[in-house]
């Protein structure tokens, strides 16, 4: 493996506090602090005038739908995705066919990865047998196996006692808990936001108090187990206000918020358009409003993206029936740069903080620095392309974008994981 | 101004002047109910589709009548006889129907916004004939028909919607319609079926029956269906009834001139008294024999027919 010389980058490095103009140098797959003549002799060289270097973005919520779906997508064709959106560490999460509730499951999440992935892909277990709440799945098993977390993302456990045990049982192994927040008895049928735009369409609503309440709920048991307890992909202004109350008294909670989340609104449905059905659902300006601020004060942690994909035909349904979930990898780049740093003026490094060094502490993952010493993960983007958006032509097996035939601005170019070319303008290396 | 609507989804989207248009239309079919030959050569030729996926009788007996008496060869399709209960999806169940060389779609489907969607997807008009919770546009339409005829302009007048909102499209499209006519509107019911949520679509929310009467000149009743009890929506038929029931006592509290209305199908005893419901001041059956002339001529006008040009189709 050639070593690789990134000159004339910005640079930006949250966890060093570095935001410069220089060079990045790569030695066996680990970034070094500098390369000798002789080195820099036979280095590939990369130009990144006008381009962005920081650590490879990491997603700690992304559906790659394999075993069992592999139809929506797979480790290889998500793994690529993230890759084009310069994602360099990505979470799976355990809702597929079978469910991750099993060591055998995880193995063979895990034999496909080092197979298939051109990045670093890591599988997380459920919490409960069948993701079906009723009993715990054999979480010391699966931490054995290699889960880095452990959730039923997309079906919340609804038995307070079991989700109590659960945080006890998991926490002797230190392994985190992510919960999809939503009371299930209030979200029967339900398939967008309840409100004025529900009203309207005639559209089942779920109410920002079916997220409320659990994660209420969650920061309870947080506070009493002491376990810590990732709150999924928070969508409602009043979960934002729970949470900046419980981490004020130190509660072990930490949180996410998706790119969709903070770029749109309910109003986006008006066309019954089921790109932008998802869960949970778009929310209100209001709501959107106080995730931004809360990704702003930290009382979300972290940006994520819940990419979700589903075929065409499955999305091309009546409303009601659609499946929830949009892709996410290849555009949340670009949309957090639009809606955090250009709309919301964000410091640059702090969003890139919001998808790097911030996620994979929370699940402590090698990732998210440009240390010396470190993994050379790296994306190199430029910030100010204007580009068209072809969800068709992009790298997930699944096209279900809200930002299909959008020109977005902010260009991921290369994509570097252990000191390899991944991803290098457009094309997967 | 000419008619160029190919589909009718929403009463949301239509101006006045259409929903004018199709009342006019409506009123030359009309005449054309009450001669001994009902029928008329307009849509001579044509095939009309009902594609009905949810149960229903009047709307789809309406439908059946109303593309008879324009001379249209009608095929009526209900949800369990259709591929749909194979696995077929709506796309497919459609695009058949297209393929076989239907004129025209008239569709009634328990998910809000499959008429829209259907629109986009088909090369044929596409009508609504009840979609969810959403709307029923010619409902709406044969409502506030009804209406004129008894009160006249609509403009200033109080027209009080009773009963299920939330779940009713039958009082989505009704405003609509009534906030374009100028009406003032106003809903009520139980909190539980009358969010508040409501008044962004211009209506006046009441939970207090006597204030929302008052010196009303029309009282639609809507059907209270006993799922919502179940669900927890109210307590009881009975305490719905005591709370909100149309009885003599309270159809005293409405303009004396007032006209009682109700899409049907009606639970007597429940939502109104028998004897309101069979009284002078309903028009309940009128607005049955309405919802064929509006139904004609919403067919006609999407079909391609001009609103000044019925008297020639006669």
């Amino acid at each position: 493996m050639p070593s690789l010389w990134i000159s004339n980058a910005r640079v930006i490095d949250p966890a060093a506090k570095r935001d410069s103009v220089g060079d990045l140098f790569i030695k066996d797959g680990k970034f070094v602090a500098s390369l000798s003549a002789a080195e820099l002799k036979k280095a590939k060289k990369i130009d990144a005038k006008g381009l962005v270097a920081c650590p490879g973005l990491v997603d700690i919520h992304v559906h790659f739908r394999e075993p069992g779906q592999m139809h929506k997508e797979t480790i290889e064709t998500g793994s690529r995705a993230a890759a084009a959106g310069g994602f360099t560490s990505v979470v799976c999460m355990p809702n597929t066919a079978p469910v991750a509730d099993t060591a055998g499951t995880i193995q063979q999440i895990k034999d496909s990865i080092a197979r298939t992935a051109c990045i670093k892909v890591y599988p997380t277990g459920c919490i409960t047998v069948g993701m079906k709440g009723q009993a715990l799945a054999p979480i010391g098993s699966l931490k054995r196996a290699g889960v880095i977390a452990i959730t039923d993302d997309g079906d919340c456990v609804q038995s307070n006692e079991l989700m109590r045990r659960a945080c006890e049982y998991a926490k002797m192994f230190d392994l985190p808990l992510m919960d999809h927040c939503q009371d299930h008895s209030m979200t029967v049928g339900a398939v967008m936001n309840e409100g004025v735009v529900s009203t309207r369409l005639g559209l089942k609503g779920w109410p920002n108090a079916a997220e409320d309440i659990i994660v209420a709920r969650n920061v309870v048991l947080a506070t009493y187990t002491g376990a810590h307890i990732h709150m999924q992909h928070i969508s409602s202004k009043n979960s934002v206000e729970i949470l900046r109350r419980a981490k004020a008294r130190g509660v072990p909670v930490s949180a996410e918020a998706t790119p969709h989340h903070i770029a749109l609104t309910d109003e986006a449905l008006g066309t019954y358009d089921t790109h932008f059905k998802m869960n949970p659902p778009l929310r209100t300006e209001e709501d959107r409003v106080a995730i931004i601020e809360g990704l702003r004060d930290g009382t979300l942690d972290i940006l994520a993206t819940d990419h979700a994909p589903h075929t065409d035909y499955e999305k091309d349904k009546e409303f009601d029936y659609a499946p929830n979930g949009i892709l996410g990898l290849e555009t949340a780049l670009p949309i957090s740069l639009e809606i955090l740093v250009r709309k919301n003026k964000f410091k640059l490094p702090y969003v890139i903080d919001l998808l790097t060094r911030k996620p994979a502490n929370l699940l402590k993952l090698e990732a998210g620095t440009l240390a010396v010493g470190a993994p050379a993960d790296v994306c190199l983007f430029d910030p100010d392309e204007k580009w068209l958006y072809d969800a068709k032509a992009g790298f997930s097996k699944s096209s279900n974008s809200p930002w299909h035939g959008q020109t977005l601005q902010g260009r991921v170019k290369t994509t570097i994981v252990d000191g390899k070319v991944v991803f290098n303008h457009g094309k997967i290396s | 101004m000419p008619w160029t609507r190919r589909h009718l989804i929403t009463l949301e989207e239509l101006s006045l002047d259409e929903i004018n248009q199709i009342h006019a239309t409506a009123t030359a079919f009309k005449k054309i109910l009450g001669r001994s030959v009902k029928k008329v050569p307009a849509l001579r030729g044509k095939t009309i589709v009902n594609l009905f996926l949810e149960p229903s009788t009047r709307t789809r007996m309406a439908f059946d009548m109303a593309a008879k008496r324009l001379s249209a060869d009608v095929i009526s399709m209900d949800g369990s006889s259709s591929s749909t209960t194979k696995g077929e999806t709506l796309r497919d169940t459609a695009q058949n129907i297209e393929a076989l060389g239907a004129d025209l779609i008239v569709i009634r489907h328990a998910a809000a916004g499959s008429p829209l969607y259907l629109s986009k997807i088909l090369g044929i008009p596409v009508i609504n004939a009840g979609d969810g919770a959403h709307e029923h546009p010619t409902q709406g339409l044969l409502d506030t028909f009804t209406m004129r005829e008894h009160l006249g302009s609509l403009k200033g007048r109080k027209v009080v919607i009773l009963g299920d909102i939330l779940f009713s499209r039958v009082a989505r499209s009704n405003i609509h319609a009534l906030n374009k006519l100028g009406a003032n509107v106003t809903v009520v019911g139980p909190s539980t079926l009358v969010p508040h949520t409501l008044k962004a679509m211009g209506v006046t929310v009441s939970h207090d029956l006597r204030s929302a009467l008052a010196d009303a000149d029309v009282v639609m009743l809507l059907r209270i269906q006993h799922e919502r009890q179940s669900s927890g929506m109210f307590p009881s038929l009975g305490e719905y009834t005591s709370l909100f029931g149309l009885n003599k006592t309270r159809a005293g509290w409405l303009n004396p001139k007032a006209i009682i209305m109700h899409p049907g199908p009606i639970n007597r005893g429940v939502e109104i008294d028998s004897e309101l419901a069979d009284g002078e001041r309903s028009v309940i059956l009128e607005q049955v024999t309405n919802g064929i002339a509006v139904r004609m001529a919403v067919l006609y006008l999407c079909s391609g027919g001009q609103p000044e040009s019925v008297v020639s189709a006669e």
